[in-house]
């Protein structure tokens, strides 16, 4: 892959401390971090080293105690509530450990619910087709599997054809098996859409389906690879 | 798509939710109604009083005289701002009907001639007016007909000018000159003792020797013409010929009568619905302000995927506003029927107008719907604001982690007296101390208000007790036509059966304290006075000091002044002299203002030997009917009666209608009640069911899931009953302040049976949620809640 290709996030000195009462939790204590235009990122990292608190500031959920964040130019530090909820809505796909679906909508409608307020959306039925489930369209989060919940959720943050993809441990809640499907899906759709994706796992293997891999540590990055190899998630092994 | 995801989640939310939707719409409907109920049946009351006065032309103005010609109604007419002037003939005549004991109290009145409209125009309601040719015919007040079930062609007894006359009924009529009868000496209407016969001009003339005259006036006024100086120029013209003096409309008997019934009903729909309205709609914030507060996860999944705040605040926006909407169709439509029922109530049986004129005006259905949609929204839009404050990243996490401390109890070393369950319950209770706060304060409030809406009857209960029982220990009261000498009570007490009597004074007087005064009564007493007790305010007797006045604790509160201190005493009849007396003690009486003296005292005030216009009997019960009959056959007694007779009558009118009026409250503030507690269980429930799934999972079984929600749902509901009861204390306190403390003075006082009330109408609700809850519980989807993060 080309290095010197369009940067979509670039982050600079990004702090987070969270105040507990009488203690300070310093989450993230000074991070650089870029993602590349079309990249397939792989986050590493102990539990507690700050990667969920990072992918959620790139993904605008939340603003750092320091540093600068800029997406595709605009700084995303100091924007306001609505500009950064115009970021996710327009730019941003997201995909949470517990998948997050709304429990009183179908799998359909959950797709849904994303594709009516984005700009350029791909159909419901075709998204959920692309993660495998077009034949599930009409049931119930409480019906579905874990696996499939986290497909939909994936079909959902892909619906609207974001330029980025960012995603929290999508196979944390899953078996070897379905947290491959749904690697597949990720992957499928980081080499067939170009969507720049950036996924957080526990699961050292899983870099392996990678163009690079960041390890944080106690809240700064502590490795930066790129993968000379990229695998297919079907030959991981753990 | 026709509709969009989001309102398709709101659809299923409500259809989800129905339990607790339909149970909040009731809270609000409930709220609703009992505003739009009362305050809708005193505006149509109100309302229909007006049209009955324009339609039938009810004078501004009343004069009577003794006799003047026919003439003079020309200089009347001619009196500037007199708009209509009728002049008729009315005459006092006694009607002896069969089961009275005594003859009602008439009143004959000339119908006007031929062609002429005349004022107080009489409704006819069944049969036809009297023939004016024909001496011998008479329309008669429809109350008194119904009352002796009279019916139109029957005879009737008057005796007129000293004759007894047989006279034909023709039919029955009424008038709003006389909405209220008021018999003298009675302490409330009583249809059955005050006849009106309307009969044509010249057989009411002739049978009084009135023909070419009149001896009764009224008229209405030009629009902005000065009442006073109409009052004047009446009196001026009509002095010669033995005018009265004319009196306004304000004063007249049956409008004083039906104004003071208006403004005692003007209290009663204003404090408790208002606070029904607010209650209700401070319950319905919290609610759901909760159950949007349920929803935080899904809130923040909504921002994250791009919803704006202003889009989840809106959806969100819509889901209580369907809710308040529901209920607000039910409240208005329950409260429209109810005031329309009420309304025909009181003009049907009690007031007596030829039509209920039913009006339900926007003003009161805009306000109570607004001040119940304000209270969701903002209760809703709060919640979301919490929510959406925080950064999604944060608000899809479950709420802030809670420390978790050892509990009061087990630092107390009380925690082998619990299982793990109970230790669970308690340490959840000391966790959220604010949950159960507000959850406690929210049932309080409904037991609150279930308390005052019983209050009404406990009040008049309370009332009749105090005034009918306690404070008048005679068997028989005995109204005399005129004062007269002491020496009528020992006549009446020479009487066989009779075993005492006493008698009792009263003169109008002005009490003055320095630049305070105030009209009232002043009241004498025999020395030995035994059937009439005054009390205190602990119920006890006050015996009359020999010298000095009592006076009701009011009447000192507005003169401002003390035991010990002197009053000025100015009467208003008479040789209107002005003397000075002590104030030897203080009473409480639940209604009006007087001042009490012994007889003695009384003779050196008035300056002269005092006159009695009452005389209270001890009879020998058994005889109590053959007495009835001879005192009535008396000619200086205008009535007889018994303090329960007063009793009945009050029951059997106001009171009932007072019943009806704390019926309907309490229906309300039940269905509020019952709407919380439910509410709150349910809320519990999808707050623990996370937990209470997990613990399942661990190998809890249904009963001990259950045992720790309803433990903490108990908890809520045990803090709750006195503290609710206190808050219904307080607001009885709140309701007293409200009313007219110189007419009457509401008790504070709450009977055991309303407090009982209250708790059980918690308690079974609570017992009722539970099992509903309970159901729920035992269909918990395990893996579906564990799986699914809402
Ligand atoms: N809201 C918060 N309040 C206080 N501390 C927080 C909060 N969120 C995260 N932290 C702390 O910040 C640090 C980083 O958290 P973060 O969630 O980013 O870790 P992570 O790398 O995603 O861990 P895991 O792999 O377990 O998900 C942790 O020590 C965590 O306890
Ligand atoms: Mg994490």
């Amino acid at each position: 892959m080309d290095t010197t290709s369009t940067t979509v996030l670039v982050a600079k000195g990004l702090t987070k401390v969270y105040r507990m009462g009488e203690v300070d939790v310093h989450a993230l204590r000074g991070v650089d971090f870029t993602l590349h235009q079309g990249e397939l990122l792989v986050l590493l990292g102990a539990s507690g080293s700050g990667k969920s608190t990072l992918l959620n500031i790139l993904g605008g959920l939340d603003v750092p105690s320091s540093g600068t964040v800029h997406y595709l130019g605009q700084a995303l530090h100091s924007a306001s509530q609505s500009e950064l909820t115009r970021y996710r809505r327009d730019n941003v796909g997201f995909v949470f450990q517990f998948y997050n679906l709304i429990p009183s909508l179908t799998a359909y409608e959950n797709v849904a619910l994303v594709t009516e307020i984005a700009t350029d959306p791909v159909a419901p039925d075709e998204a959920l087709a692309l993660v495998g489930l077009g034949e599930r369209l009409h049931h119930f989060p409480a019906q579905l599997s874990g696996g499939e919940q986290q497909r939909v959720a994936i079909a959902r943050a892909v619906a609207k054809n974001p330029r980025v993809l960012l995603c929290d441990e999508p196979t944390g809640a899953l078996d070897y098996q379905t947290g491959v499907q749904v690697l597949e899906v990720i992957d499928r759709i980081n080499r067939e859409l170009g969507t720049t994706t950036a996924v957080i796992t526990h699961n050292a293997p899983v870099a392996k389906v990678a163009d690079r891999v960041v390890t944080l540590a106690d809240g700064q990055v502590h490795r930066d690879e790129r993968n000379m190899t990229r695998i297919r998630p079907s030959e991981i092994r753990w | 798509m026709l509709i969009s995801a989001l309102d398709r989640k709101l659809l299923r939310d409500l259809s989800h939710l129905r339990g607790q939707v339909i149970t909040i719409a009731l809270v609000v409907a409930c709220g609703i109604a009992s505003y739009v109920t009362m305050k809708s049946a005193f505006q149509s009351l109100v309302y229909s009083q007006s049209t009955y006065y324009e339609r039938y032309r009810f004078a501004d103005v009343f004069a009577s005289l003794e006799q003047a010609p026919a003439a003079v109604a020309e200089r009347l007419t001619a009196i500037d701002g007199v708009r209509e002037v009728d002049t008729r003939v009315v005459q006092r005549v006694m009607v002896p009907v069969e089961g009275l004991t005594r003859p009602a109290v008439g009143t004959v009145v000339s119908l006007p001639r031929h062609g002429s409209r005349g004022l107080n125009a009489v409704h006819l309601t069944r049969g036809r007016l009297p023939d004016p040719t024909r001496s011998d015919e008479a329309l008669v007040l429809d109350a008194f007909a119904e009352a002796h079930g009279l019916s139109p062609g029957d005879r009737v007894a008057v005796v007129m000018n000293g004759a007894l006359r047989q006279l034909r009924i023709t039919g029955f009529g009424m008038s709003p000159e006389y909405v209220f009868t008021m018999p003298p000496g009675a302490m409330s209407h009583d249809p059955k003792l005050i006849a009106v016969l309307w009969m044509g001009r010249d057989a009411v003339a002739a049978a009084h020797q009135m023909e070419g005259a009149f001896n009764d006036v009224a008229l209405t006024l030009e629009p902005g013409a000065s009442q006073a100086d109409v009052l004047g120029a009446l009196d001026r013209v009509l002095a010669p010929y033995g005018a009265f003096g004319a009196v306004p409309r304000a004063k007249q008997p049956s409008h004083y009568m039906l104004s003071s019934e208006l403004s005692q009903l003007e209290s009663m729909a204003g404090f408790v619905p208002v606070l029904f309205l607010f209650v209700a709609a401070f319950l319905l914030n919290v609610v759901l302000s909760r159950l949007v507060y349920l929803q935080r996860s899904q809130i923040a999944t909504l921002k994250a995927v791009g919803y704006a705040d202003r889009d989840v605040g809106l959806h969100y926006l819509k889901l209580v506003s369907l809710v308040v909407l529901l209920g607000a169709v039910v409240g208005v439509a329950a409260g429209a029927w109810l005031g329309r029922a009420m309304t025909e109530l009181y003009t049907g049986q009690y007031f007596r107008f030829p039509t209920a004129d039913y009006r339900l005006t926007a003003d009161v259905v805009v306000i109570s719907v607004s001040i119940s949609l304000a209270a969701a929204v903002v209760g809703a839009l709060a919640a979301v604001r919490q929510v959406v404050s925080l950064p999604p990243a944060e608000a899809m996490r479950p709420p802030s982690p809670v420390v978790y401390r050892r509990s009061v109890l087990e630092l107390l070393g009380l925690s082998r007296l619990l299982g793990p369950s109970a230790r669970m319950v308690v340490r959840e209770l000391e966790r959220r101390p604010l949950r159960l706060a507000l959850s406690s304060i929210g049932i309080s409030l409904s037991v609150g208000i279930v308390v005052i809406a019983g209050y009404w009857s406990d009040a008049i209960d309370y009332m009749l007790d105090v005034q009918f029982h306690r404070s008048m220990r005679e068997d028989v009261t005995v109204t005399f036509v005129k004062p007269l000498s002491a020496r009528a009570a020992r006549e009446l007490q020479s009487m066989p059966g009779v075993w005492r009597a006493e008698g009792i004074s009263a003169v109008a007087v002005r009490y003055r304290a320095g630049h305070r005064q105030r009209d009232s009564a002043l009241m004498g007493y025999p020395r030995d006075l035994e059937l009439r007790h005054l009390l205190d305010s602990t119920g006890e007797r006050v015996t009359l000091p020999p010298t000095g006045v009592v006076l009701t604790r009011k009447l000192a509160e507005v003169l401002e002044v003390r035991v010990g201190d002197s009053v000025e005493i100015e009467l208003r009849e008479g040789s209107r002299r002005t003397t000075s007396a002590t104030i030897s003690g203080l009473v409480d009486e639940p209604f009006g203002m007087q001042g009490h003296v012994d007889e003695e005292t009384f003779a050196r005030l008035i300056g002269q030997s005092p006159t009695i216009n009452t005389a209270l009997l001890r009879v020998d019960r058994a005889e109590r009917a053959q007495i009835f009959e001879r005192l009535k056959r008396l000619p200086w007694v205008a009535a007889v009666s018994y303090p329960g007779e007063f009793r009945e009558q009050f029951e059997g009118q106001s009171g009932s209608i007072m019943r009806v009026y704390t019926l309907i409250l309490t229906l309300f503030a039940s269905i509020i009640a019952i709407g919380v507690v439910y509410n709150n269980a349910r809320i519990a429930l999808s707050q623990r069911s996370r937990d209470l799934a997990s613990l399942r999972v661990l190998g809890f079984t249904r009963g001990e899931i259950a045992a720790i929600l309803f433990g903490e749902l108990s908890a809520q509901v045990v803090l709750a009953l006195p503290l609710g009861l206190w808050v219904g204390h307080l607001l009885v306190q709140a309701l007293g302040a409200t009313v007219d403390p110189e007419t009457y003075r509401l008790p504070v006082f709450v009977s055991l049976r309303t407090f009982a009330f209250a708790i059980a109408v918690t308690v079974v609700s609570a017992v009722i949620s539970f099992f509903l809850v309970r159901r729920k519980l035992d269909q918990l989807d395990l893996i579906g809640v564990l799986k699914t993060r809402e």
